[in-house]
This record gives C-alpha cells, structure tokens and sequence, in this order.
C-alpha cells in the first residue's frame, strides 16, 4: 500500500557548493585528456601489450567523449579488430559469411572484408573491469540526462578516486540542475573518501544541507571511524546529527500523510457501514466486497477505454469510473438488501452470517470471472508522480487526490443526511424505526436505499483503492476488519464519528509503525479499541435516543 | 430453539443414554476394526489416510460444540473461536516441538529448528516446560481458558453484546494471527510448527498411533459432550437460555448475567483449547492461519447447518459440512466457496433450526398427522 518514494534533493546550500567546486576546479586546471587523443588511444588498443591496452581503456574512460563508448561497447563485445592491409581499427558486423567495418574512430564505412583479412582485439578479465570502470565514467557525458543523473548517483556509491576528475569536468559543461545536484553531491562524496582534511571538512559541509539517508550514513561512518582525523570526525559528527535529525522530521511528517490518507480510506471504506449498521442495526460482511467490486469496475472501465477510444482520452477513465463504481455497488447492495437481508431483521447475527455467505460467493465469482492474479490499474498521467514538499518529503499525487476525494464524499453526504427530506427520512428511521414507520415514511424503502448508498460509496472507495495498489479478489478483506474496528471506535450512525475514527485509527496505526513495525503497531490500535469500548460501550459518538438501546 | 425440558433420567433419558453409548462404540470399537481386521482390498475397509480424517472432523465437531454451547445457549457469536482452537493446538505443538530433541534437522537437543535457523541461542523462557506432556496438555487447556476469561471479562463487564461482541472477538483472532506470522513471536511464523516425529515416545507415522490418537478424540468428544450438556441441563444452563432471550430481564430479576457468561465463554474456550491439541497430532502442523477470521466464521456455519442449541446438531454440522469441503475441494475446488457461500445465506433463511431442526419438525408433522387419524378414526 505504501508507495510514496522519497528521492532526496538537495538544498540551495548546493549551489553554494557548486560555486565553489567550480572556482576550485578552475585553480587545478582544465584536464590534460581531450577529443584530440581518441584517435591515438583508440590506435593502442590494437596493441599487443595488455597493459597498454589497459592504460588506453582508461585513458578514454577520463576523454569524456561519447564516440568512445562504442568503441569500448564494442572492445567488451569483441567486435573491435585491426585491419590488416590499413592497420586502421574497426568495428565489425557479421553479414552472411563475411565482416562490415567502420572505422572505430570516424564513423567511416571501410567496406566488407572476410574474416581472415582482420585481426580482432582480444580482451582478458582484467581489461573487461577496466572496460565497465570506463565505461561508467563515461556514462556522465551520455547525452541523455537521465543516463547521466543515474551515472552520477552510481559514482556516489562507488565514489572511487579516479571518479573526482571525471566529474568536475563533467559539472563544467552540466545544464540539468537536478543532474548537476547529483554531481555535485558524487563529488563531494568522493572528495570526502580521497581528499586532503581541508577538503573533506569542505565536503562535509556541502553535504551537511542535504537529506539523504545514504548521505547520513555515510558521513555515520566516516565520524565513528577509528583513523578519521579529529576535525573531520567532529566536522561529520554535527552534519551527520544534523541530517539524522531533518530525516526524522521529514519521516515523521511523512507518516503523517500517509496516515491521513490511510484514514481517507478507511472512511470510505467503513462510512456505508456506518450508516447501514446505525439505520438497520446489521453488520454487512459483505461491505468489503462492495470496496473490490468498486475497484474491479474500474478495471474493466479502463479496460474498456483502452480498447474502444483513443489513447488520448485515456486520463479520463478514472472520472469516468467512479460513478459507474457507485451504480455497480449500489445495485448489487440494493440487490443485496432486497433478496436476503430484509427477511433477516431483527436476527442480527443470522445477517451477519449471511451476509459472510455472500462475500464468500462474491469473490470466488470475481476470482472464477478475472481470475485470481493481480489486475494492475493504471493512474492517470495527471495522478502520477508527486510534488516535493519540504526537503526529501515527497507527497505523491494520487495521495493527495485520494484525501481531496474522500473530504468530497464526506461533505456531500452530510448535506444528503442534514438537508434533504431523504436524509430527514434516515436519521427519523435511525432514532425510532416503528414511530417513522407510523408519521408515514417507508422504512422498507428508505432501508433499501440507504443499503444502496452505503455499498455506493464502498464501491468508490474501491476505485479509490485501485489507485494505491493492484486489484485482487480478496482487496476488501484487507479492509473490512480495520473498517469494523472505524465503526466500533466511532460510534454507529454518525459521520463525525466515522471521520474521527477512521483519521485517528489510520494516523495512530502509521505513526506507530516506525517503532513498533507495521504488525505490533495494528495489534497496539486493537487492544486500545478494546480497551476504549470499555469506557464507552457505543463509541466515540454514540447515538442518543429512546430505541436505541433496544 | 431448543427444548428445555428437562430429561426425565441424569443428563439423558434411557433412550438418550443408548444413542450416545452406541454411537461410541460404533466410533471406538467399529471404525478401528474397520482398520486392521478387514484385508486391504474389502468393501468395509478404511484405508490408513481416512483416521487422522475422521480424528480431523470430530476435532471439528469439539470444538463446534464449544461454539455451540455459547451461541446456541447464551446468545454469544464469538467470530474468534478458532484463536482459542490454535492457542490450544500451539501449546501441544510446543510440547510436540520439543519432543523432536535431536531428530531435528539442526539436531539441536534444546531449540527447535526454527529457533536454530533463526539464529537463537536460548530457548525463550515461554517455551519452558513444554518438554513434559502432562504440563503441555495443561497448557492446552488453561491458556485458551485465560484467555477467554480475559477477553469475556472485559466484554461482558461492558456489556457488548450482539454483533459488537462478535467484531471485538473477530479482531482480536485477527490480532493473534497477525502476531503469530512473526518470527520474534518464538512459534515458528509463518511455517508454524511441524515435523513432529513422536509423542511420549510413540512413532506419529505409525498407524497404531494414529488410532491411539483417534480413540483419544472420540472419547474427548463423548467427556465434552457430557460435559456441555452438564452445564445446559443445570440451572446455569435455564439462566443461560433466559438471559439469550431477554437479557435485561434476568439481570433484573437477580442473577449475575456477568458471572454466568463469563463462566460458559472460558469452559468454551477450553473445549476449544482441547480440540486443538488433539487436532495438531493428527494433522502434524498448526500454523498462524488457523487463527485468520474465516476459520473462525466457518465454525458459525457448522453449528448453523446442525442446529443451534442442540449440542448434537453441532457434532453432526461439523461432521457434515466437513465431509462437504473434503470432497467438495478436491472434485470441484471453485466451487467450494460458492458452496460454502450458499450454506450460509440457505441455513440463516431457510433453516434456522438446521439439519437437526428438519427432524423435528418431521416428527411434528407426523404426531399432528397420527392425531388428526386417531380424532378422525374417534368420530367414527
């Protein structure tokens, strides 16, 4: 369910960082290796002499030319050899019997030649590591940017020596902030294995602003360290502690949302139950399956969408979903409500067990119908991704979309219960059944519709569900026992109920999980609601009034 | 639901007395003959696999007739009578575990398999003298029974009754499996305990055992028969019935509904416990899943399809429905559920008296039907 990534960004202080790498950069000298040796380097690789080829390999890992990663894709994959006649070297292809060249260093076509007329390079172990050193130097002049952010964040975890040159003649020609960030960061990480003290320090405190936990780690290490010079340990004891303790601050806050969105949930989830329980005093164990009907509808709507209209629209799908979600799971609960459960009032128990019979036969027939594996819906372009909060928080869309959605279903169900005469006819029903049935209003309808708005809003609480996760037959039973336990801390019938309930179980439950693990944190929330329902046997917002008790 | 006239002789009457003494020889005497003394290839024959079957479904039908004792009698569904069911049945895997000794695969003396690939260096000081029988037979009984006095305490002193008691016991059974899937919990997590070799010394693979085994369970079945029907038959039991029906009333009148919930919850818990320990011997695994909600719902549906409130009924619901799900399950696996399903939503509308309440009403049709001949054979 938790799917929120935290990528951390670094803070402005990079830039500072980055002004002075470059000043310092600029003092060292503009590198000696340049385009103009790759022809010569590509020559030695012809030669015989294994450690020459190796000291070229290298060479053209530090040139920073991209020409050179084909030739040295092409050394790793044995397609590199020197012609006889020319001694030119080249990259072969095999066509039929015979061998393409082009020239290794030009591009050049050199026309097709049998195999005998070359001699291919031979490469060992020892310059096949040399090849992948080399190659993902080379990475970081890729013109792709995300080849070169995803090189720099290798060469963080790497951050061997050879790396510091590489990068600082990378960050001279870098546009790509986010790209530069991470060199920046790669550089600093390599400067604090390999520099002089004053360098490190200086590194320390580039990466000090960051919000990292790999960073935090490491500079951990590098401050319990036995031969760490003592400014340094001391210089990485504070930027350590420091990002230890931005990094809590962001988990917590980070715990936070998703316990808020958790709770939205399980407010959508539990609140049909809420009503139906406080309206027809039954348990419906059949309400979780609502939830995955809800979200196999969306399934099927986006299925249909992508076979009948044109990809464009696509995004729509999900808008499209939820109110069939609501019709699907309305009428199955109408259905529901019709068929079995009204002959069993006033036997709460036997509705309960019925009730279990049905969600018993529900599933199997969505598992005999979609089959039993996972179904994957996907979210909407404009659902994806997430919007950086502070530092290395990351709030992901679909959260955000999730919570705006419930508070939605929320305020309008609470105009439907407090300003309609539909709403009127509930709550009369809710608080004395036999005295609404004789001012005239139809309990046995009202009954039914409400049956149906419950199941209605569980199955948009479905399609909200098949935004944060896949779809499977049994989704509502990971639900159901969390949406009783919402019913039962709130109060039967209420919404503010139903809304405190679900916000405090959902927050509760996320924010103990750092501590106690996912699994001691929800039976810590169990015995608490047992607990609590012993001071207060109905709830949080127990219902008032003469029938109720009954 | 069910008929509280009291019987004329103790517990039965003398026609009772005969169908319970000879349904016990039939399943003591008869089925093990059955066994042995019958060649391989016979009609009558049970083969070897069908005792730790029949041990399974009359393990089932204790434990059914735990449930039905506090829901047919006292009105209280619990949702979570498979926990008492699996504390019983871990606390004699313990026992079981630790008779492995050093026929483990690690050939520990002192820890467990599990324990040793976990890593552990000490036995856990919960898992201190489960190496003798007599205690582990003990625990089987008094942790389900601690436990249900806890949860009906806490329950009943409040007051949640109804559906509300029913979601409590259900969570709580979902809170044990959750925390028995860990591994730090010391039982095994998600594998549970298995592998069992012996029990006091007797080979489990051997069928002699097994029919030692199932015997134990029959008989275990026929003390909780008795025993449950002790508490129905007595004055607590007419309390019980009373306060199912009108709680308040009883309250009112001057008994302690409290006391006599409380008191009725933990001897079902035990029985539950019991049913347990037997079932883990003879099935060789208990793993965190007998605690997940829908076992616990499932024995609702084998007291349902019996008969509330009849004792009987739950011992022939849980035979039955079990007999359903070993041959439903392997002829047409999907449709188990529909089936399992359809029970359910059926015996709650059609046939709330169930499988045994058919035979009464039969039987009613029949005395109304002779009547109605004799008052018509009187006017001629």
């Amino acid at each position: 369910m938790v799917r929120a990534t935290r990528t951390g960004r670094p803070g402005y202080g990079f830039f500072v960082a980055l002004l002075a790498l470059l000043i310092f950069g600029a003092t060292i000298g503009p590198h000696s290796a340049s385009a103009a040796d790759l022809p010569e380097l590509v020559k030695t690789l012809g030669s015989d002499d294994f450690s020459e080829k190796d000291g070229a390999i290298k060479a053209l890992g530090e040139l920073g030319d991209p020409r050179a990663i084909v030739v040295l894709q092409a050394l790793a994959a044995g397609q590199l050899a020197v012609v006889q006649e020319s001694q030119k070297v080249a990259i072969t292809e095999a066509t039929g019997d015979d061998l393409k060249l082009t020239d290794a260093v030009t591009g050049e076509d050199l026309g097709t030649v049998a195999e005998d007329a070359i001699d291919r390079i031979r490469v060992n172990n020892r310059l096949r590591s040399s090849i992948d050193g080399a190659m993902s130097a080379l990475q970081i002049f890729s013109k792709s940017p995300e080849q070169r952010f995803a090189a720099s964040r290798d060469a963080f975890r790497t951050a061997t020596p050879a790396m510091a040159a590489t990068l600082e003649k990378a960050l001279t020609t870098e546009t790509v902030p986010a790209v530069r960030d991470a060199m920046a960061r790669s550089l600093a990480a390599v400067r604090l294995k390999t520099g002089t003290s004053a360098e490190r320090t200086q590194a320390i405190a580039t990466l000090a602003s960051t919000t990292d936990p790999e960073i935090a780690g490491m500079l951990r290490g590098l401050a319990d360290a036995g031969d760490t010079p003592p400014d340094v340990k001391r210089a990485a004891e504070t930027a350590a502690q420091a990002i230890e303790r931005k990094l809590k601050m962001i988990s917590v806050a980070g715990n936070l949302i998703e316990g808020i969105s958790l709770g939205s949930v399980l407010l959508l989830a539990a609140i049909g139950l809420a009503i139906t329980f406080g309206l027809m005093g039954v348990i419906n164990m059949a309400h979780g399956e609502m939830i995955m009907l809800g979200a196999y509808t969306a399934y099927v709507v986006q299925e249909l969408f992508r076979a009948f209209l044109p990809p464009g629209i696509f995004g729509l799908y999900l808008i499209v979903a939820i109110p069939v979600a609501f019709l699907v799971a309305g009428a199955v609960g109408v259905a529901l409500e019709r068929c079995i459960i009204r002959f069993l009032y006033g036997r709460p128990l036997e509705t309960l067990l019925a009730t279990w019979g049905i969600s018993l036969m529900l599933q199997q027939l969505v598992r005999s119908v979609f089959g039993a594996p996972n179904k994957a819906v996907a979210n909407p372009e404009w659902m994806t991704g997430g919007f950086n909060v502070i530092g290395g928080l990351t709030v992901t869309w679909n959260r955000v979309y999730i919570i705006i959605f419930c508070f939605v279903v929320l305020a309008a169900l609470a105009v439907t219960l407090s300003r309609t005469s539909y709403g009127l006819y509930v709550r009369a029903v809710m608080q004395n059944r036999p005295i609404a049935s004789v001012m005239g209003i139809a309990t046995a309808r009202i009954d039914a519709l409400t049956f149906g708005l419950g199941s209605g809003i569980a199955g948009m609480a479905g399609v909200a569900l098949s935004q944060i996760g896949n779809v499977s037959p049994n989704l509502g039973t990971i639900y159901i026992v969390d949406s009783f336990l919402v019913v039962v801390f709130g109060g039967v019938g209420s919404l503010m109920g139903t809304l405190v309930g679900a916000m405090g179980i959902g927050i509760v439950n996320k924010l103990l999980e750092p501590f106690a693990g996912a699994i001691l944190g929800k039976i810590v929330v169990l015995v608490a609601i047992i607990l609590f329902i012993q001071k207060r046997p109905r709830g949080l917002f127990a219902l008032k009034g003469r029938s109720v008790e009954a | 639901m069910a008929t509280a006239a009291p019987p004329s002789g103790f517990l039965f009457n003398r026609q009772g007395w005969a169908v319970f003494i000879g349904v016990g020889i039939l399943l003591i005497a008869v089925v093990p003959l059955l066994n042995l003394a019958t060649p391989e290839g016979s009609a009558f024959h049970l083969g070897n696999y069908l005792i730790p079957l029949l041990g399974k479904y009359l393990c089932y039908a204790i434990l059914a007739l735990a449930l039905d004792l506090i829901w047919g009698y006292a009105g209280i569904l619990s949702l979570g009578h498979g926990a008492f069911f699996a504390l019983g049945g871990y606390a004699f895997g313990m026992y079981l575990m630790r008779e492995i000794g050093t026929r483990g695969v690690y050939g520990n003396p002192l820890l467990p398999d599990f324990m040793v690939f976990l890593n552990w260096q000490e036995l856990p000081w919960y898992w201190y003298g489960f190496n003798h029988f007599w205690f582990a037979a003990a625990m089987a009984l008094l942790v389900p029974g601690f436990f249900g006095m806890l949860i009906g305490w806490f329950a009943f002193r409040s007051r949640v009754t109804g559906v509300y008691l029913s979601i409590i016991t259900q969570a709580t059974t979902f809170a044990l499996m959750l925390a028995f899937f860990r591994n730090d919990m010391g039982f095994g997590g998600n594998n549970g305990l298995t592998d069992f070799k012996s029990l006091l010394g007797y080979d489990l693979h051997l069928p002699s055992t097994r029919i030692g085994l199932y015997i134990a369970t029959v008989i275990a079945l026929g003390i909780a028969y008795l025993i449950c029907r002790a508490i129905v038959t007595s004055k607590l039991g007419r309390v019980l019935l009373a306060l199912r029906d009108a709680e308040a009333r009883v309250r009112f009148i001057g008994y302690s509904t409290t006391n006599a919930k409380l008191f009725v919850f933990t001897v079902s818990a035990m029985l539950a416990g019991l049913a347990g320990a037997l079932y883990v011997p003879q099935i060789g695994i208990i793993n965190p899943s007998e605690f997940s909600p829908a076992n616990s719902i499932e024995i609702a549906i084998w007291v349902a399809v019996g008969g509330r409130g009849t004792l009987a009924g739950a011992i022939l619901g849980a035979v039955l429905v079990n007999l359903g799900k070993s041959w439903l399950t392997g002829a047409a696996p999907d449709f188990w559920l529909f089936f399992l399903g359809g029970l359910f939503i059926l015996v709650t509308m059609f046939l709330p008296q169930g499988v045994v309440g058919i035979g009464q009403k039969w039987r009613f049709w029949r005395a109304r039907r002779q009547s109605a001949v004799a008052v018509a054979a009187g006017h001629d």
